[in-house]
């Protein structure tokens, strides 16, 4: 997988280092525009117009142009990611393929540029860690909750080369497995695999080859989590392992509520938000910016009413793809302003400026936010009720 | 004598070349400006050739841009030195020919003045010498290459594969 920000520096790895006219095989190779979609600047303008020619050129079968989506949930979407599949992308989070356990995982430039022209790459085969969770998830706690609670136990680089393998959890949706496999990256895991049981197996079938059994060879890490006991997380500026139960927080007032990225901007996310604002008004002085994670979830939220909801409410919209999570356009932050954001990292200057407080949650407390102005918990909201 | 640069712990790659600055967002051409432009803003205009990175755990952690040690290539770095590094920053890096090296120097202070002889691994601080931890043997023979696309130039496979 390609996308539009590492494009041009694979492009001239691929043509001008390596000297490889062509991709190893045109219909394994997927490009996607989501960084900057749509362009901000004549710079990137001038880059994506170079990147649909150079797909046109080369025949390059499964391309996604501005607004189709963010490449991790648009390949889960198009089935090109799948149980079993190696798939490496020019993005850290390439981690999210582990949703349907396939093994995915980040590379630069170089690496994917080598990988497109012999149609190989070199990996050596990581420890694992597994995460064992027993029970349910409590009302207004999730997926994202377990992830950062994850990241509060294992440090940021508590992972760092080991692939974590997720168990216990064959309830979750497809979704919500992109969720944590996203986050695995940002505990320092070369891939992050929820186990296939509960895929739909229609769309995400296991080969034959996969080995369903959990197994821990001695020395393997073991994780066990009861998921009732879980409080909703928070992951406070600047790293993502600043985690505390949001009830620990303290009052944080807000500037801007986001709701969007890989890890938290499906229509799932959207409809979890629009059932707590639904009918209400977020509070003065808030912006909320919500971004869909693909072309496909902001279609759902049209033609089941969640996007009505949310602009009722008074949530604004971005075209689908990474928005601000890079900080290049679509509402960077300004010096002092406090964001309340789904995404998966808060890292200083990540959303714009420096001098900005980012705050990490789930897309029920990044709702219970947007109608309150402070970080609060999604259960304090009056009439919620958790639906599922 | 060569410097060294000091750095925290969890050093990510937004902090080494933000998103913002990437070539994609302004040009090749500049990148040699950003390397550290709001973490360490003098960083840029003073480092010298050879100068050695010394930082705490979990360096380079986030994205995959290898702009990021790109960026630090570019202006002369001559090695990184931390604990620990991020796996997709170890390998850009390793890739580009650029030497990281897992050991905790944190006690050295910023702006020392050392020299580092990167065929014996040795580290010579002004009181005495420091033998850093030899990389496998792919990993010395990729920077002998001088990165990942002159080494599969020359043996025609990647290191421990087999002929592509």
């Amino acid at each position: 997988m390609v996308h539009d920000s590492i494009a041009p520096s694979v492009m001239r790895v691929l043509h001008e280092e390596l000297d490889y006219e062509r991709v190893f095989d045109p219909e394994r190779v997927a490009v996607v525009i989501d960084h900057v979609a749509p362009a901000a600047n004549l710079q990137t303008a001038e880059a994506q117009r170079r990147l649909r020619q150079w797909v046109r050129q080369l025949g390059i079968t499964h391309w996604f142009d501005t607004g189709r989506g963010i490449a991790h949930q648009v390949l889960i979407e198009e089935r090109l990611a799948r149980p079993g599949r190696l798939i490496v992308g020019s993005d850290s989070h390439s981690t999210a393929y582990g949703a349907v356990a396939a093994f995915g995982t980040g590379m630069g430039a170089t690496d994917i540029a080598l990988a497109l022209a012999t149609g190989r790459t070199w990996l050596r085969v990581p420890p694992t860690i597994i995460v064992r969770a027993t029970g349910r998830f409590g009302p207004g706690v999730g997926a994202k909750d377990l992830a950062l609670w994850l990241a509060r136990r294992l440090r940021a680089d508590g992972a760092t080369y080991s692939a974590i393998e997720y168990h216990g959890l064959d309830f979750l949706s497809v979704g919500e497995r992109t969720t944590l496999a996203t986050m695995a990256l940002e505990v320092g895991a070369k891939a992050g695999i929820v186990a296939p049981q509960g895929l739909p197996q229609d769309r995400y079938p296991v080969p034959e080859w996969m080995s369903l059994e959990v197994t821990a060879p001695p020395g393997d890490e073991v994780i066990e989590v009861e998921l009732t006991t879980l409080e909703p997380q928070v992951a406070a500026p600047h790293t993502v392992d600043r985690v505390v139960d949001l009830s620990d927080l303290g009052r944080v007032p807000v500037d801007v509520v986001y709701l969007g990225t890989c890890t938290n901007g499906r229509h799932e996310d959207m409809a979890a938000a629009a059932r707590i604002l639904r009918g209400r008004r977020i509070a003065p002085g808030v912006r909320m910016m919500v971004v869909p994670a693909s072309s496909e979830a902001l279609q759902q939220a049209i033609a089941d009413g969640t996007l009505a909801t949310l602009l009722e409410a008074g949530a604004t919209i971005g075209t689908p793809g990474c928005g601000a999570c890079i900080g290049r356009h679509m509402g960077v932050l300004a010096p002092g302003e406090v964001c309340l954001f789904t995404g998966n990292r808060n890292f200083r200057g990540r959303m714009g400026s420096p001098e900005a407080q980012i705050y990490l949650a789930s897309p029920e407390v990044a709702a219970a936010t947007a109608l309150t102005g402070y970080i609060a918990d999604p259960r304090t909201i009056e009439g919620w009720i958790a639906g599922n | 004598m060569a410097r060294v640069w000091k750095f925290g712990e969890d050093v990510n790659t937004d902090q080494i070349v933000p998103g913002r600055y990437a070539p994609y967002m302004t040009s090749e051409a500049e990148l040699r400006k950003y390397p550290f432009i709001e973490a360490r803003p003098e960083f840029a205009a003073t480092v010298r050739p050879g100068d050695i990175i010394v930082a705490g755990r979990n360096f380079g952690c986030g994205s995959s841009r290898e702009y990021a040690p790109q960026a630090l290539k570019l202006v002369g770095v001559g090695a990184i030195i931390a604990p620990l590094f991020a796996r997709i920053f170890y390998r850009n890096a390793l890739n580009l020919g650029l030497p990281l090296f897992e050991a905790d120097l944190t006690w050295l202070e910023d702006g020392a003045e050392v020299e580092l002889d990167l065929q014996r691994c040795l580290l010579h601080t002004g009181a005495d010498t420091i033998r850093l931890p030899a990389p496998p043997d792919f990993v010395c023979e990729v920077w002998d290459a001088g990165g990942i696309v002159p080494y599969v130039r020359l043996h025609g496979r990647f290191p421990g594969g087999t002929a592509l």
